[in-house]
């Protein structure tokens, strides 16, 4: 018997956090205008050392200013997807449950659509209105998923099959409505079809890092207040109740908080899919399936994911770049099927 | 507390203790309906029975007579339409999953893993509802646990995968968990449906023995007319929502009575224990 301490949980943390920070490296090295590992060690500890006005002008601009912000996304979005998706995971008792998959991203893109439709008649402080996205986002997700969770129940009990397929009917609604917002719509908002497919290059303010930093916080750490009582979750609702869950506070909390990550991830990054599916899953390999360490592992292995996945997009094709979204779902499609096909077999 | 009021306490534990009685059940009622607007399609009319410490209680009846819908009751899992199951004084239902689940394990027919997980990790689930909500097992976690492997006779199995493992070792693991949980009554629901007759019978002996060891109140619900006569000491019998009779199994193993709720030729005898023996009787 080997159960899990404190010590075990931060030592695998640890090693994730030091992959990271390489993978943030990498990162800030490669893309269309090289770099070299001395020049971005020294710029790092002169702007640790609070010299900024040392640190060099010719690339930094473009290390600083362009590749670190979409880095910081890329960290957060990454680690919502895929702590979003292992709760869903666990909520809906499917190991192929992720928010791409259940179309609650795409339900995330039509509320940020509908948002950026409706924000200019509204008159409020721009503050605000700058977080009407997310706002939207979280909204359309948190609609998503129960409209999902409705059609994917029969006779009461959630049907694993029928799940997936009400999430996939359900996408490609959403996706319909929001071609048709696209086209009937002139302007700004066909630039939003690149987004659509995942892409970390919109420039944001610095507040909406701290909204996005901050919302992540707050929801991962309520997901993780119920990380014991999701594994006995996993064994079916009746099971955990039997075991002293409180099944319908863990239903809830987990839902509003897995909604808004896949809002807030939707909301600046648009629909980045199977970042939710392939990271859990794979930490689930290395590190076992208890909660308590999968969601703050998977939080760091969507980090890693999303940072590589987004420097490959930025430099395959250099100097133009692919959607972040089309380099995971080229790696995560084929990923899935084998799991659908191994679950059958 | 004062010394008056815990000599008070003493006593009445004394007091309880000498004609304690565990688990009751007080003219219970229940109807399920799909519709509320519809006539209900399934009704468990008043029934009533009581159990000590130490003692197993076998729920029998032919399919849909409401056995398990009797067990939920019991286990505070449904509420009931009228009347109430006090468990040591407590309103089942009304106790908080934490507390019901301090007080009342489980074991349900089938126990399904979405994810590999060991035998050991199985077994410390049961100590969930002993802890806070986001914790680390403690030692005594694990010594509970290895423990309660140990009363099943599993200990051999605890680095083993959960859906490696036979039939008759996946339920004593499931067991083992339910001991984790040290419950003052212990529920199954048909714990031996894919087992075989070897593994039943372990089964069983293995609650009569924990049930005499550990003090549990044990029910049972299971199709297993000769086991429930050997192991049980009371007997419910239902039929179609009713319970029909509770007693001893030597009151209730009467081939007339048999016959008629299972609706089939039977023949009782004695066995050699000195308890009743069913067997099918091929017609004629």
């Amino acid at each position: 018997m080997r159960p899990l301490t404190l010590r075990r949980l931060f030592l695998q943390c640890f090693i994730l956090l030091l992959i990271l920070f390489v993978v943030v490296i990498i990162a800030l090295k490669f893309g269309a205008v090289p770099v070299s590992l001395y020049a971005l060690g020294r710029d790092m500890l002169n702007f640790i050392l609070g010299q900024s006005s040392q640190v060099s002008s010719d690339y930094g601009f473009i290390v600083w200013n362009i590749r670190w912000p979409r880095i910081l996304l890329g960290i957060i979005v990454g680690a919502s997807l895929a702590v979003a998706g292992t709760s869903f995971q666990a909520l809906l008792r499917n190991p192929l449950a992720d928010p791409y998959v259940l179309g609650v991203s795409s339900g995330a893109a039509l509320g940020s659509i509908l948002a950026l439709i409706v924000e200019p008649h509204l008159t409020m402080a721009p503050a605000l209105a700058a977080l009407l996205t997310p706002v939207g986002a979280f909204l359309g997700a948190a609609a998503t998923i129960a409209a999902v969770y409705f059609l994917g129940r029969r006779e009461g009990q959630i049907d694993s099959n029928t799940l997936l397929l009400g999430g996939v009917i359900t996408a490609s609604f959403l996706s319909a409505i929001i071609m048709f917002l696209m086209s009937t719509l002139s302007g700004n908002l066909r630039g939003l079809a690149y987004w659509l497919m995942g892409d970390l290059s919109t420039s944001l303010q610095k507040s909406v890092y701290w909204f996005l930093g901050i919302g992540f916080l707050v929801a991962a750490a309520a997901i993780y207040t119920t990380a014991s009582d999701l594994n006995l979750l996993l064994a079916g609702e009746k099971e955990a109740m039997h075991l002293g869950v409180d099944v319908p506070r863990v239903r809830l909390v987990v839902y509003i908080a897995a909604s808004l990550l896949t809002g807030l991830a939707v909301s600046v990054s648009g629909a980045i899919g199977y970042v939710g599916l392939i990271v859990p899953h794979v930490m689930r390999l290395i590190f076992g399936s208890d909660h308590r360490t999968l969601l703050p592992t998977a939080a760091l292995g969507g980090a890693i994911a999303v940072v590589f996945a987004d420097t490959l997009a930025r430099t395959v094709v250099a100097p133009n770049e692919l959607a972040v979204g089309a380099v995971t779902a080229v790696v995560g499609a084929p990923l899935f099927i084998y799991l659908l096909r191994r679950r059958l077999a | 507390m004062s010394a008056a009021s815990s000599h008070a306490q003493r006593l009445a534990e004394a007091g309880r203790s000498a004609y304690e009685v565990r688990l009751s059940v007080e003219q219970v009622s229940y109807a399920y309906s799909a519709n509320p607007a519809q006539a209900p399609l399934f009704t468990l009319e008043a029934t009533s029975f009581q159990a000590k410490p130490g003692e197993i209680v076998a729920i029998l009846g032919p399919n849909a007579s409401g056995k398990s819908t009797l067990l939920k009751l019991i286990s505070g899992a449904l509420a009931p339409l009228s009347g109430r199951i006090l468990l040591n004084g407590f309103v089942t239902h009304s106790l908080t999953p934490r507390t019901r689940a301090q007080r009342i394990a489980v074991v349900q027919q089938e126990s399904t893993l979405l994810f590999p997980a060991r035998a050991w990790e199985f077994v410390l689930q049961g100590r969930h509802a002993h802890g806070r909500s986001l914790r680390f097992e403690t030692e005594d976690d694990v010594i509970i646990a290895k423990n309660a492997l140990a009363q099943v006779g599993a200990a051999d199995l605890s680095d083993r995968w959960m859906d490696q493992i036979s039939g008759g070792e996946k339920q004593r693991v499931i067991l083992a968990r339910a001991l984790a949980q040290q419950p003052l009554l212990l529920l199954l629901d048909e714990p031996t449906l894919h087992l075989d007759i070897a593994a039943q019978v372990d089964l069983l002996h293995t609650l009569r023995r924990l049930a005499a060891e550990n003090r549990y109140t044990v029910v049972v619900v299971t199709h297993e007319l000769n086991l429930a006569a050997e192991y049980a000491d009371q007997v419910v019998l239902m039929q179609r929502g009713r319970c029909l009779r509770i007693g001893p199994p030597a009151s209730i193993y009467q081939r007339e009575l048999l016959e008629q709720v299972f609706q089939t030729p039977l023949t009782v005898e004695l066995g050699p224990s000195g308890r009743p023996r069913v067997s099918v009787q091929s017609e004629k």
